[in-house]
Order: structure tokens, then sequence, then C-alpha cells
């Protein structure tokens, strides 16, 4: 039943027997130890669990394994390079965009992925574009500040 | 001599980025579900899907014969484990007894009734679907008032009245006062039954040393210790063989105040099968089993006269419970009960608690806990009796507030509030929305058709839980702050911060008394084999009562620092500042590592002087804080769908003094949002079966990014003499704030359709039928 995915997370590349119906939010955490992404719905409301998949943002907990068998996965812990955040991670910190930190890796993912698309949102776009990630500490008033001082600091 | 950098500026009061921060948004940090063990285990727990039923009979045979099932334990094999604790006591309180997996009846939907242990996740839950229960289903009751109603089927049968207790508070005249009063108002008002849900579900690892009998619990709570003293008395166990760790806690906002009957479930799994076990809970069980918040109808009447001076408050609450108590279920409404008069001068009030069970999780401790429902209920009927005797709201507040120069002002309900300046906060939102011009505004949008509003909220809140001889548990928190040989510092503090920002906040005063770079400090907490023990994280206390107790152990480590320092100076007159010793006379300084590193080698001590550089204090506080504020809410209706459109909503807070705005904000917002929450959108919905129809993040509606309006904060600052820090608390305020702000505007919308209260959600359904049958729902 078993069968053999390889798949590149994070610029490296991981090979192994999975069950068909293995979730991708399990293979990441459980199996190539992963934990960044979290688990907090199992129903892809809350977006805790997004990474990117061939660069566009997904809820890895109603994904298939399988599914990313032979593509390109990005978890938080790919985000930083050589020691060197990112700059949404960046400007999380600077903003104070979190508070227990348990949507932030899903939340960064999304907003990373919210600045591709559109490098100048305005606080609307920004909110709409988050509507998927759902946190219960900030009320996400800070998580728009950091999105904007990104933009600004990218667009600078 | 000294090498230590000189640090000059002060950090509290800074706006300083957190130091938490760096594991969290690199997803490095450790959450419960992050713990891997070799040879480590998964539980599933089998659950009611029935609101009230009888257990006829359980087979796990197929379960068992599945590969990877290890064990399947049901309420006959945990005989042993005692009741799941119920920590606040009141005159008469029933408490049905509460086993940790149900035997022979089930009293909730979600409640627990078998636990598979699997070498997999995916093989427990296959082999929950295996078990074989059979029930009769029974009649349930989930509306505390039907609850109450003659004929409704009994929760528990030992009490057919469904009534855990009754509890009443007088104080003043209130019979005198309403006789005498020219204008009674009267009105029901619902606090709505919420779910916290936090952004992480509960979750438990159990590891148990069977040579050592030593059982670590890792479980996600905000009360590692006070968890560690009663899952060891449920387990049987000696205390100090258990070990309680809280990894990384992923939002508590009460839910996590408490003793679930899965944390002693998992130990007991633990020594049993003798391998590490995992459970963790899923977003339905989180719906299903993690206590909710609020669950009260209210019916409030206020005494005045026609001038607005208020005179007397009465209050008949009736709090659905649920089918048991948790922690301290019982507990909740007596807050509510204390905080009812508000920031206002009634000397009169009375008050009766119905406590009533119902087929349903229990309530317990919600962000707020009791203080929102009281806010709710005077802050509406403020406007209530505005609207009755036709005078401006805010005024009306302004006429019954509590002076200046009457603090500490002792309240009719047996409180004394520390320090307050009511008007100012409310004078300073008012300017922000210049309210005088809005009014006009107003008049013109609804002569043009449009549904304008504006709702003040003036609150008042009681926090930093609390005076021990008032508190369930005991209410002092502990600090540990030791000096390593190298003159590194460690903070330990017995409060387990999980969001709130200790991390950096207490290191914020460290660095100040003992004038020493942040980087040379860390703050440790939440585990019970390495911190002091301590009391937890909840109730707007982890500043206040935990930071006086970090302020002390540091002024006694201060002392023993500047012996050092005179006896190494050989000088009797030292200061210590920026990190160092210095000699007043000659100029000549030790810095802060040399100081510690010779209380350590201890060649020579100081007179009746120990080795070493630690001090531990249990600070307990005189009273509790109250901090204050005015939220107001200008929003507009839209008469075609009942949509509400929060158009400004400023909230100006005193929490005494602030160690980092950056930090305060943070909680303001996150407050007011919950607020909102409740105010538009939240609400657990059982069917009359107990079905929790509610019951996944499709159906409950937290607050999303794009439904939540700007915050405009802002503050004044009364600090409390309650403590050497001045602060006050800020983890509530926002959410005790918030609900009556919005309602009040919406009323104030439609006021003139005779629209005079609304139940919390105001859901669009709801405001587009008033908006559509005159006023009547």
């Amino acid at each position: 039943m078993k069968r053999k995915i390889t798949l590149n997370i994070n610029g490296k590349s991981y090979s192994h027997e999975v069950e068909p119906r293995l979730l991708l939010i399990h293979y990441l955490r459980e199996t190539a130890g992963l934990t960044g992404p979290h688990i907090g719905c199992e129903t892809s409301i809350c977006g805790a669990c997004t990474v990117a998949l061939d660069g566009k943002a997904v809820k890895s907990c109603t994904l298939f394994a399988v599914q990313a068998d032979g593509r390109e996965v990005t978890t938080i812990e790919g985000l930083a390079t050589d020691g060197q955040l990112h700059p949404v991670q960046e400007a999380f910190w600077n903003e104070h965009a979190l508070q227990c930190g348990f949507c932030t890796p899903g939340m960064i993912m999304t907003a990373k992925q919210l600045l591709e698309r559109d490098p100048q949102p305005t606080e609307e776009d920004i909110r709409h574009g988050l509507e998927g990630n759902l946190c219960r500490c900030t009320g996400y008033q800070h998580i728009v500040n950091a999105v904007k001082a990104a933009a600004a600091k990218a667009g600078a | 001599m000294a090498t230590t950098i000189t640090k000059t500026d002060t950090l509290v009061g800074k706006r300083i980025r957190r130091r938490e921060d760096p594991r969290l948004i690199t997803g490095t940090a450790t959450y419960v579900d992050d713990i891997q063990m070799p040879g480590m285990h998964h539980a599933c727990i089998l659950r009611s899907p029935h609101g009230s039923a009888r257990i006829r009979s359980i087979n796990t045979r197929p379960a068992l014969d599945r590969p990877g099932v290890v064990a399947v334990f049901t309420g006959s094999d945990i005989k042993g484990v005692g009741p799941v604790p119920c920590g606040a006591s009141l005159p008469g309180l029933r408490v049905p007894a509460h086993s940790v997996l149900a035997s022979d009846r089930v009293y909730f939907v979600g409640h627990p009734v078998a636990v598979v242990v699997a070498t997999d996740r995916y093989v427990a839950a296959d082999a929950l679907d295996l078990i074989e229960v059979d029930y009769e289903p029974l009649p349930a009751v989930t509306d505390p008032e039907k609850a109450i109603a003659p004929g409704a089927p009994a929760v528990h049968p030992e009490w057919p009245d469904n009534v855990a207790f009754t509890y009443h508070q007088e104080g003043g005249d209130p019979e005198k006062a309403f006789q005498e009063a020219e204008v009674v108002v009267k009105q029901r008002i619902i606090s709505q039954r919420l779910i916290p849900t936090a952004m992480e579900t509960r979750g438990v690892v159990a590891e148990y040393r069977h040579a050592e009998k030593n059982l670590t619990l890792y479980s996600s709570t905000q009360i590692p210790h006070l968890l560690r003293t009663l899952v060891a008395q449920m387990l049987g166990l000696a205390e100090n063989h258990l070990r309680v760790v809280t990894p990384e806690v992923g939002g508590g906002f009460g839910s996590k105040l408490n003793v679930y009957a899965e944390e002693a479930l998992m130990g007991f799994v633990a020594m049993k099968i003798r391998k590490p076990i995992k459970w963790i809970e899923s977003r339905r069980e989180n719906f299903q089993c993690t206590i909710h918040g609020r669950g009260h109808v209210d019916y409030y009447e206020v005494a005045a006269r026609r001038d607005g001076t208020v005179l007397g408050l009465r209050l008949k609450l009736i709090q659905d419970l649920g089918a048991y108590h948790q922690l301290l279920t019982p507990a909740i409404p007596t807050l509510s009960v204390l905080m009812m008069p508000g920031l206002y001068k009634f000397r009169n009030v009375s008050a009766d608690i119905v406590g009533v069970f119902t087929n349903c999780v229990p309530t317990d401790a919600y962000r707020g806990a009791g203080r929102p429902e009281a806010t709710h209920g005077i802050e509406r009927m403020m406007d209530v009796l505005a609207a009755e005797l036709k005078m401006d709201p805010a005024e009306l507040r302004l006429k019954n507030f509590i002076g200046n120069d009457e603090f500490p002002y002792q309240t009719a309900t047996g409180l004394s509030y520390d320090s307050g300046n009511y008007a100012e906060p409310l004078k300073k939102a008012l300017d922000l929305v210049d309210y005088h011009n809005f009014r006009t505004e107003q008049r013109q949008a609804k002569a043009a058709g449009k549904l304008l509003g504006i709702g003040i909220s003036t609150y008042g809140e009681i926090c930093a839980f609390g005076p021990s001889p008032a508190t369930p548990a005991g209410g002092w928190e502990s600090a540990t702050v030791k000096i390593e040989p190298t003159g590194k510092v460690t903070v330990m503090t017995g409060a387990s911060p999980h969001g709130q920002g200790e991390e950096t906040t207490f290191a914020q005063i460290a660095a100040d008394e003992l004038g020493v770079p942040l980087d040379d400090i860390i703050v440790v907490h939440g585990d019970t084999a390495v911190v002091q023990y301590g009391i937890g994280t909840f109730g707007s206390r982890g500043t206040a009562v935990g930071g006086p107790a970090v302020y002390y152990a540091l002024q006694e480590l201060k002392a023993k620092i500047k012996k050092f320092g005179e006896m190494l100076l050989d000088s009797t007159d030292v200061t210590l500042a920026g990190g160092q010793c210095v000699d007043n006379r000659t100029g000549k300084s030790v810095s802060l590592a040399q100081i510690a590193g010779a209380s350590y080698r201890a060649m020579k001590l100081p007179p009746n002087t120990e080795p070493g550089m630690v001090a531990t204090y249990f600070w307990e506080p005189p009273n509790f804080a109250f901090p204050f504020g005015a939220h107001i809410v200008v929003s507009q209706v839209d008469r075609d769908t009942g949509q509400v459109e929060i158009q400004r909503y400023v909230a100006i807070d005193d929490c005494g003094n602030i160690i980092n705005p950056l930090l305060v904000d943070g909680q303001v917002h996150g407050g007011v949002v919950q607020g909102l929450g409740q105010a538009l959108y939240e609400q657990a919905v059982y069917d009359d079966n107990g079905q929790l129809i509610t019951g996944e993040l499709m159906d409950y509606a937290i607050p999303k990014a794009n439904m939540v309006p700007w915050i405009e904060s802002s503050h004044t600052t009364t600090p409390s003499p309650v403590n050497p820090l001045g602060v006050k608390g800020v983890g509530e305020a926002g959410t005790i704030g918030c609900s009556p702000a919005v309602v009040n505007s919406v009323v104030d919308a439609l006021s003139h359709l005779g629209v005079r209260h609304i139940d919390m959600p105001l859901t669009p359904e709801k405001l587009w039928n008033l908006v559509h049958q005159g006023g009547q729902a």
C-alpha cells in the first residue's frame, strides 16, 4: 500500500515510503521533523499549517503527502537564509505581530505570498489577504502593521 | 577596575521588541505536539455522541484486535484515578462525581468514554471506530432557564431541580433604594456561551520512569504547579515524583487555567504501558470538551432619581454551568457580582445567582471570567437608564462616577478600589470621536435614512488575582533571581506566561534594577523541576503579581550585592548603579561579575552573609488592582443586509504604569477583538438533544482579519498603590470594555425604532429583522 515519494523541502531532498492517506502536515512534522508548521483545525480554516508548494501558499492539513510528490515545499524553517531573517519575519518581530506564536509560521508564509502578489497592498488588501489565517491573540492590527512595514522596506 | 558595560538608559516604559520572538518566527519553538520521544505511543479518546445517555455495554475487543493497538481503557479500568477537581467552594455547592472516564452514564456530547493507545496516531484514530458502545439515549436539557423550569430532564438524577447552588450577596439597603426610586428600569440581558478557541488545542505528553517512579507531564497549561499538585493527588503519586513542563503554549485565555481529565488520564496510561504517550486534542474535541465561557442569563433592575443619580442595583443571574464543575466553574459568576456596580456609586445592591446544571461542557474562566458579563450588564443598564431619562449617556456616567478623591473606595459588594480617575479616559475618548459634533452628524445621517450610532462603555475590572484569602489556591506569586558566577542573570518566575511577553518585561525590570544589559538576562518559567512553586498566568496577574515578586527578589539581591561591593572595595559608602558597585569616596568600582564571582568563590564573606547570589521572593498582594477605561464605538447598520460596520473604535485604557507599551497595545487589541467576537459573531449553540451545532471553526465564527476595525488605542496613567511597580494588569481589559460599547452603538443606531436592547451576537439576521419589523424582533 505504501508509496514512495520524493520531494524537495527548503532546498533539501527528502524521500520516504508513505501511506497514501498520510497528510502533508504530518509528513512535514513527523517524518521530515519540521515542526514549524502547526495544526490548528484540520479543516483548512485556521491556516496554522500554511506552507508554500511550488511557491504557492497552501494549507498542508488538507493535502496528502503523495500530492506533494516531486514538488518543492517551503516551510517557515526555510525562510531565513544564511542566518538572516526574511523581511517578513523581521517585520513581525519589530511590530509585535505575534503573542503565543502558534499561528505565526502560517501567518508569515501567507503574508510573504501576499507581498509577492501585491508588493504595495492597502490595509484592506492585507486584511483580505490574511482572511484564511486565524489569530486569536493579536486582534490582527500589529500583523497588518508588520505586512505594511515589510512592504515599505521592500519598496524603499 | 570595572569591565562591565555601563547601561545608562532605563528600559521600563520602552517599546522593546520581544525576546520570545526569534524562536516563534523561525518555527523552532517547541509546543506539546512538537515533542517526539523514542517509543512514544499515541492516544485517541472515544467520546459520547449523546447529550445524555446510559451506557449499557462497551465492547473494546474489535479495537484491541486492530494491529498497532496496544491498549484500550474504559471507565472500569480507571477506578483508582481520583476525580477531576473543583477548586471553588460555595456554601451548599452540589459537586457531581467527575471521573476521568464515564462509566455507566454520559452527561454531555464529548464526555470521554474510552481511550485507545496505539503505536501510531492514525491507527489510534481508526481503532476508535471499532469500539462498540451500546447507549440508551435519555432526554437532555441545554438551556439553563429551561433546566430550572418544572418537569425538565434531570442532568444528574440525584438533583432533579438541576440547581448546583444558589448564592446571595447584598450591600446597603436595596429594598429602601427601590422603594424611594423615582425611576426603575429593568432588562433581561444575555451573555452567551462562548468557545475560547486558543489556536493551539490542548495536548499532553506523559513519560513514566518506572525505576524512579517519576512521571513527567508535558501539558499546554497556564498553571504548571497547581496542575502538578492536583494531578499527583488524582494519580495517588507523591507530588515530588511528578514533574510538569509547559512547553510553548499556543494561547489559553483561561481555557488552560484548569485541570482536565486527559491530563491525569495520560499520566495513568504512561504508568500502565510504561512508554511515553501523546494525546493531542482535535479542534472538534477542543470545541466539545475544553471549557466554554460566559453562559449568563441576567435580569437587571436599576433604581434612580429623575436627575440621573443612581440609587440601587438588583441582579438575578442564571449561570449555565454545564454538566460538571471544572476547576473554577461555580466561582466565576461570583466575580460578576463583585464587579456589578462598575465605576458608579451604587450604595445599595442585591444579587442572586442560580448555578444550573445543563447537558453541556462545563463553563469556566474565559478571558475576563465574570467581569465581561458584569460590565456588559451595567454598561447596557446605564444606556437603558439614559434612554428612559432622555439623558445623554456620557453625562449620566460622568454624574455617577466615583470621584477622584474617594479612593480607596469601598464598594457595596465589598471591594476596595485601589485608585482611579474615571472621568479622564471618558473625556479623552469623547474628544477623540468629537462627540458633540458627532451627535449633529448623526441627526443628519438618520434624517437621510442612515442607521448611525455611537456607544460608550466605561468599564472597570478587578484583576491582579489576588490576595490569597480571596482566591481558591493562593494568590501570591514567586520569583527567584540568580546571578551566576560570571555575572549573567537568570530570573525564574512562578507565573507561567504563554504569549504575554514576560520573558521581555521581567528582563526589563531586572535590567533596570541591576543596571545590566538586557542580553545578560534570561527569564525561565513553566517547569516545576526548575522553577520554585508558583501560581500561574491568568486574571491579568502576570505582571501585576508576578512582576512585584521579581522586583522584591531583586531588592534582596541588591542588598547582598552591596554588601559584597563594600567588602571588595573596603568601603562603607558604596552605590550600586550601572551594573557595578562604586566607592563614592574614591570612585573605584567592582563589576557585578566580579562581585558574583567573589560570592561563589567565597574566599572571604561579608559579616552574616552566605555565599552565592540567589534570592527568592514570594509576594502576597495586599489587594486586587482595578484598571479602568473608556471605549467608544461608532457604527452603522446596513439597512439592506443588517451588517454592522464599525467606523471608529476608540479605546482609552488605564492599566497603571506601563512597562512595555508595545506589549500593552498588543494585549488591548487582542482583548478588544475577542470582545468584538462576542458582540458580533460568536455563540456556542447546542440543540435540545445536546449536540454542539457550532462544533467546528466553519460554524463558530471567531473574528478574521477582515472582520475587525482599526483600533485607536491610547492610555491614561493612574498608578496602582497596591504594588511597587504601580501596574494594574491589562490582559482582559480590552475584552471587558468592548462588548457593551458595540451593542450600545447599535442600539443607538436603531433607537428611533424603539429598540432599547439587543442580545449578542448582533448577527445581520437579527438586525435586519429589527429594522424591517419596526424594532420588533
